[in-house]
């Protein structure tokens, strides 16, 4: 795979980014290249072995101020795009839909507009709905950057998941990655879809017949319902949370049922090939999509997850307001 | 395009529309003539007609029964931020209609007599189109009580909708079939099965799976509409269903007329040439009540126009303000300002490609609208024909004019149109109502 070489030879954040990477916002992975992906995916390397695994500090952002925008709940993405901002030296300013004129009967378009007036250079924003932040980045001049729109896509966590397999594998053409569970209301899963897809994995998704459309076929994912059935052939597995928050109707009898046919435990896992990587984009329920052995067992790579967070959200904020500055009209110096 | 003022028109005594070829669906007529109005009434048509009239040269173009949109929003009262009735009868005559019927989706909603009035007679001072009020079945709309339809009917009212709602209770849908026999108006409903369209962003489908937005299965028009046909056809009534956008309908219609229930069915515009694939830019303006689904279903309701299955194309016009669609999809309403643009997408997109020819659109768009709300019955001045002694209501349509969509010029006053830009071949050239020369297209 042809991924970037990490390169600790950079004084500025214009050193990191090739002329080739173009956007702005980062929305979604369905819409990235295979070289934007690889893009991404190398930044994030450089970045993390450059902070010293995403501890140290690195100034390559500082007089940037990145916004956080969560129109929903979050504490592990809020936090990760937080920290990866003040890694790099950049200010944050936090937002919250709850305490702010979104109560008041602002729009959202207003809101960010007056967030962006006070000069900040990228909005991070969760939304409920599908295509939020694709109706702020054709509104706005700072950069976007999708931290989960709804079901639709998740971009960072889908590139902090194939960064983590990247990491135990040395690369992601010719593995199969089963997603596992609720792929109807998952970002997780779209996202993961296609960026795998991209860098030449064999995705599955399994779950119940409810929850996994028969339609994935049309995007070459093979779709299964039957997660013992898949086991054997899997290098990887990403179990997905039951989003309930997002489901009309249940979608299944019981969560007892759930665990039942979708639920990871020991006994499956001895089914399994032996160099299986757990993932779960969290957070987890134990005992619901994994059983507590499995999910702290030696084959989790749940928090190394975590940790790539960051290196990927450095990466995202790092070549999104460096193309944003290149495409600006007074910003075609860097 | 321009408009002409009142004090510039031609008198209405003597009208000469000179060397057009002349479409009359009602009496399956096309041929190059010239025709004779005389007093707002067709008096001739023949060849080298003359006399002391206002010509209207009408060379390559043709000559048309005034076009009728059976689908409109006008959204006054109440809603006047997206339309009011002069602008919504204005945008009509830009679009080339030279007749109207109003949904019933205003608020206060149309269910008394004095709200029929009210349109009446604002209709009246805009003296733009003609404006025919569809009331509502149910008080306030609710679905649950009927509204006084004996009434409404005396007042004005042409059919009885709940729509954009559906009719959600079967019970009451079957009484009011019964009972608007009576006043042979029809019930025009807009089958969906809330229970399988609930909080539906767009078409159920592989698109909707991808972008994680909530689905309209077609079953739910599909099931709606197969109870609707069945109501039909045992109680007797007259149905009307708009906004048929599946193959399945297609075909439950097509089963139903071949046994003989009486019924007529509409397409919007939108639904023959748009798919779902178009909310992939995530436009709230491609949002609309029925979705825009697959080029399959696309195809299926071509293919129910060409064989008689549905009878009516409509501009299904949703005016909405731009502060209502700039904003998150869930929050967006449905709807597209359309009535300026039904022409000339018709044209473009089923006539110039083969699937209809342009009899058969008129047809579409004028003769079978008019009939399928009564217009064409001489209380009405017999609408959606050329027929001698009926009231001068014509289009004249340049079939080859090209033009660009520009929302900013539209006459409507929400200009909620996600074809800006758009290259459309065909369009109205000059609007006659009773007579009297209304607009003058000269093209932009």
């Amino acid at each position: 795979m042809g991924t970037t070489n990490p390169n600790s030879e950079f004084t500025t954040a214009a050193d990191l980014v090739p002329q080739s990477w173009k956007h702005r916002h980062l929305l979604g992975l369905e819409n990235l290249s295979q070289e934007d992906i690889t893009t991404l995916l190398g930044t994030a390397i450089t970045l993390k072995s450059a902070t010293n695994g995403c501890h140290n500090k690195l100034d390559i952002l500082a007089g940037l101020t990145i916004a956080n925008m969560f129109f929903e709940d979050s504490t592990r993405t809020r936090n990760s795009f937080s920290l990866a901002a003040r890694r790099l030296g950049a200010e944050t300013v936090e937002f919250s839909a709850s305490s702010s004129s979104v109560s008041k009967g602002e729009t959202l378009i207003d809101t960010a507009k007056t967030i962006e007036a006070m000069n900040v250079d990228a909005i991070v924003i969760r939304h409920s709905t599908p295509g939020s932040p694709h109706l702020l980045s054709n509104n706005v001049d700072c950069s976007i950057l999708n931290a989960g729109d709804g079901p639709h896509e998740h971009p960072t966590q889908g590139m902090l998941d194939i960064m983590t397999i990247y990491e135990q594998r040395g690369s992601i053409e010719g593995l199969t990655v089963a997603m596992v569970g609720d792929i109807t209301y998952s970002r997780t899963a779209r996202s993961n879809i296609w960026g795998l897809k991209k860098l030449g994995a064999h995705v599955i998704v399994c779950g119940p017949s409810t929850l996994v459309s028969q339609a994935w076929e049309q995007y070459g994912v093979e779709v299964s319902h039957n997660l013992d059935d898949i086991i054997p052939r899997c290098d990887v597995l990403n179990l997905l949370r039951i989003q309930f928050e997002r489901q009309y109707t249940r979608p299944f009898p019981s969560v007892r049922e759930y665990a039942f046919l979708y639920g990871m435990n020991k006994e499956r896992m001895a089914h399994a090939k032996e160099g299986i990587l757990i993932l779960a984009p969290g957070p987890i329920n134990r005992g619901v999509e994994v059983t507590p052995e499995v999910a702290d067992g030696p084959h989790s790579v749940i928090l190394n997850q975590v940790t790539n967070g960051i290196a990927v959200r450095m990466a995202a904020l790092t070549l999104t307001t460096t193309a944003n500055q290149r495409q600006s009209p007074n910003g075609g110096n860097i | 395009m321009s408009h002409s003022s009142p004090t510039n028109s031609p008198t209405k005594n003597s009208l000469l529309i000179r060397g057009g070829r002349i479409i009359d669906p009602s009496q399956d007529y096309d041929g190059v003539a010239d025709m004779l109005v005389t007093d707002g009434v067709i008096v001739e048509i023949g060849e080298n007609l003359s006399g002391n009239s206002t010509v209207i040269d009408a060379t390559n173009k043709i000559v048309a029964p005034g076009l009728v949109d059976i689908h409109v929003q006008l959204r006054e009262p109440g809603f006047e931020e997206d339309e009011c009735i002069a602008t919504g009868t204005a945008a009509a005559i830009a679009g080339g209609f030279t007749s109207i019927a109003c949904l019933p989706n205003t608020s206060p909603a149309i269910d008394t007599q004095a709200q029929i009035q009210f349109i009446q007679q604002k209709a009246l001072l805009a003296d733009n189109c003609n404006v025919y009020v569809i009331a509502s079945v149910s008080k306030n709309r609710q679905g649950e009580e009927l509204a006084e339809m004996g009434m409404l009917a005396e007042t004005g009212a042409v059919g009885f909708s709940d729509a954009p709602a559906p009719l959600g209770n079967t019970d009451l849908f079957r009484r009011a079939l019964e009972y608007s026999k009576m006043f042979n108006k029809p019930i025009i409903d807009h089958p969906e099965l809330p229970e399988l369209s609930q909080s539906g962003i767009m078409h159920a489908g592989a698109t909707s799976m991808v972008l994680g937005l909530s689905g309209m299965h077609p079953d739910s028009e599909e099931l709606a509409t197969g109870r609707d046909l069945r109501l039909c056809e045992t109680t007797g009534g007259r149905l009307h269903l708009m906004d048929i956008s599946t193959q399945g309908s297609v075909e439950l219609i097509r089963r139903a007329k071949g046994r003989g229930v009486g019924v007529t069915a509409e397409v919007c515009i939108a639904n023959l040439f748009l798919t779902d694939e178009l909310l992939r830019s995530f436009d709230s303006n491609y949002k609309v009540n029925p979705p825009l689904r697959s080029q399959q279903h696309i195809a299926a309701c071509i293919a129910g126009l060409a064989d008689g299955t549905l009878d009516v194309i409509t501009s299904g016009h949703a005016p909405r303000a731009i502060e209502k669609k700039m904003t998150e999809l869930d929050r967006a309403p449905f709807g597209m300002s359309q009535i300026e643009l039904t022409l000339g997408l018709a044209i473009t997109h089923l006539v110039k490609p083969g699937h209809l020819d342009i009899s058969t659109l008129i047809a579409k768009l004028s003769t079978n609208p008019a009939i399928a709300l009564g217009l064409n019955e001489p209380s009405y001045h017999q609408k959606g024909t050329l027929a001698i002694g009926a009231s001068a209501d014509i289009t004249i349509i340049d079939p080859n004019a090209a033009w660009t969509v520009q929302p900013e010029s539209m006459v409507s006053r929400s200009h909620n149109t996600p074809l800006a830009g758009a290259e459309l071949i065909g369009r109205a050239d000059t609007v006659i109502i009773g007579g009297c020369v209304k607009t003058i297209c000269t093209g932009t």
